[in-house]
């Protein structure tokens, strides 16, 4: 069993603010981590390496200094890192990010792919269910828990607004997973110690074949007209009451504003 | 010297800060409370490889540094003191010094099981009447065919009844003074040891401390660490590298209390602003800071050393000596901060203190260190 995840090196976004003015992200001084969606997808796969040995290749795309992803990824214990980074890759939206990380998916030998949900800096969800057209794969997206039955089925639950889905489905496929769905393990001692010493393939756009006018800022259809901070609500009102009165107070609210 | 953070150290401390803050934390208030041994804690730390940090691969530890082990303590001391000590006795007490006089033998049979945490180690030097004066050792080994028979009481052990291996001191010729002292190794269960009461300590209420008692207790003879008449040494050696362990605990107790500070002088308001908007808080802040990072610089110099193979001794004793004041200092003034509210159990102040002070004491009181350095000086 081959999977591949990918994940991507984002800022802390509990930590970030928005210039109000430029209306861009201000990323000076705030830590950048592993998005927390990439890290349950890949704690899935670490426990398909635990329990099936499954070998597990991590790949991000980003800029040089995303290397420290793939690096804490090897000391959660994946066998093999892939940087995608190139000049010709900056600027990407998601369509032009899919399109990278799906041409050079070609290129790499797997029977599932898993991405995160969505990333916290974008919020898209869009590059999981993008790579899986590209490559022809079936999706399910959502995913908060998967059961393989050590051949090539998975049972899958598909988080939905009001409930779940339980869904059966055979490798290959691409999984997209919430953070939510477990606990990711902590990097061990010894996987630290070691995951300098390991080799971080570097692949730029002549690596593997791909189509290089739908990379990068040419590739992307998306124009952002602005971005802007939401204006703050009001404060809300506090009562400490017991929970009779606290109906009564809360009826009566939703009856003034007539929505009962 | 140059203690900037590498790229190794800095993805370790993102690890090990997250599980202290995850992990730790949320129990220290409680096992402080209970006085009970983290034992999940203890379980949690074995799956990512806390227990044999500078413990080289060939013998199953994680092949660190002893900057990265020091790191550890403080991190896990900077929420919970408790937990530091637990690896701290383990790895510089029970598994260094069978690391660096133990025969081959030795380490290829203990190390591999104390480096992934399976045995816990502990180390028995300190006796009713031997402290600070260690060389007055009552504990007796008498060598009787194959087997050393030992007699004697240790108190005050860290990890005791929790431990599997325990780094044992015992006199093999009285006539001799400190060089009739020799080390041994003795395994729980052995028969004729057993563990007496638990102490009620007023910190690190979490650690099991305990006294060893040894009534005709029979070892192998091949269970003699380093030579026979080098205890004292191997001791004296140990506690140098130990004290690292408890600078780092004491560093991150003050880091921990000053952080607590920082918090709550920015949220508590009296006379209509913040404590944090006075300048004598400013101030003092200040000054503890400056305190907690040249505490901080002595520490990483003394592991520095340890690392390098260079002599550390005297700057262990100076990193713990400086560090262990540094700890009762801020956490003195954390609880000052918080006023009445830093008095009770709602705020972990208090209990940072009550933790801050074993560091004035145990593995060489503050009086000790300054013997030590004093030793150096005056030669």
């Amino acid at each position: 069993m081959k999977i591949v995840v990918c994940i991507k090196q984002v800022p802390d976004t509990t930590e970030i603010k928005i210039d109000p003015v430029a209306g861009t992200l201000i990323r000076t001084g705030v830590p950048s981590i592993m998005n927390p969606d990439d890290k349950g997808g890949l704690e899935f796969a670490l426990q398909l390496k635990d329990n099936y040995n499954a070998q597990v290749t991590v790949i991000t795309m980003g800029p040089p200094q995303a290397d420290a992803v793939l690096r804490e990824a090897f000391a959660m214990g994946v066998d093999r890192a892939i940087l995608l980074t190139d000049r010709v890759f900056a600027g990407a939206d998601t369509l032009a990010t899919s399109n990278a990380l799906a041409a050079a998916l070609k290129n790499i030998d797997y029977d599932i792919i898993i991405t995160g949900r969505q990333a916290i800096d974008g919020d898209t969800a869009q590059v999981g269910p993008q790579i899986a057209e590209h490559l022809g794969l079936p999706q399910i997206s959502y995913v908060t828990d998967l059961k393989f039955d050590g051949e090539k089925n998975f049972t899958v639950k598909k988080e939905t607004e009001d409930g779940y889905q339980l869904l059966s489905v055979d490798a290959p496929c691409l999984f997209t997973v919430l953070a939510s769905a477990n606990k990711a393990r902590y990097m061990s001692v010894a996987g630290i110690i070691d995951a300098f010493d390991k080799e971080v393939e570097v692949w730029s756009a002549d690596t593997f074949p791909v189509d290089k006018s739908k990379l990068g800022l040419n590739g992307s259809p998306t124009r952002v007209k602005k971005s802007f901070t939401k204006g703050t609500k009001a404060a809300g009102q506090m009562y400490e009451v017991d929970s009779e009165q606290a109906v009564e107070i809360i009826i009566n609210k939703l009856k003034e504003k007539f929505i009962i | 010297m140059d203690f900037s953070i590498n790229k190794k150290e800095e993805l370790f401390l993102q690890m090990i800060r997250s599980f202290a803050e995850n992990e730790v934390k949320p129990l220290a208030a409680e096992i402080d409370d209970q006085e009970c041994f983290p034992i999940e804690t203890v379980e949690k730390m074995k799956k990512i490889g806390l227990f044999g940090i500078p413990i080289p691969k060939e013998y199953g530890g994680q092949g660190g540094t002893n900057q990265m082990y020091s790191m550890a303590v403080e991190e896990l001391s900077r929420v919970c003191a408790t937990t530091g000590v637990i690896v701290s006795a383990h790895t510089s007490l029970g598994m260094s010094p069978i690391l660096e006089n133990g025969t081959e033998e030795q380490k290829q049979y203990y190390l591999p099981k104390m480096a992934s945490g399976e045995w816990l180690g502990a180390f028995g030097l300190t006796e009713p009447n031997a402290g600070t004066d260690a060389a007055m050792q009552q504990t007796t080994a008498v060598l009787d065919g194959d087997e050393w028979v030992l007699n004697g009481n240790k108190i005050f052990i860290t990890n005791a009844g929790y431990a599997h291996v325990y780094v044992v001191f015992a006199m093999t010729d009285k006539s001799l003074g400190t060089k009739g002292i020799s080390a041994f190794i003795v395994e729980k269960d052995t028969p004729g040891f057993t563990f007496g009461k638990k102490e009620l300590k007023m910190g690190i209420r979490g650690s099991a401390t305990r006294e060893l008692i040894f009534e005709n207790c029979r070892i192998p003879k091949a269970n003699l660490l380093g030579k026979e008449g080098k205890g004292f040494a191997i001791a004296m050696k140990t506690l140098d590298g130990g004290r690292i362990g408890i600078a780092s605990q004491a560093l991150g107790i003050a880091q921990g209390a000053l952080d607590e500070t920082i918090k709550y002088t920015k949220e508590r308001k009296q006379f209509g602003r913040a404590l944090a908007a006075f300048q004598n808080t400013q101030f003092q802040i200040a000054n503890l800071e400056t305190r907690v990072q040249a505490a901080r610089l002595l520490v990483r110099s003394a592991s520095y050393k340890k690392d390098s193979g260079l002599p550390y001794s005297a700057d262990a004793a100076m990193c713990k000596l400086f560090a262990a004041e540094t700890a009762m200092e801020v956490t003195t003034k954390a609880v000052q901060f918080h006023g009445g509210y830093g008095y009770t159990r709602e705020y972990p102040v208090e209990r940072m203190m009550r933790d801050a002070k074993i560091t004035e004491i145990y593995e060489g009181t503050s009086e000790v260190q300054r013997m030590v350095i004093a030793g150096k000086l005056f030669k």
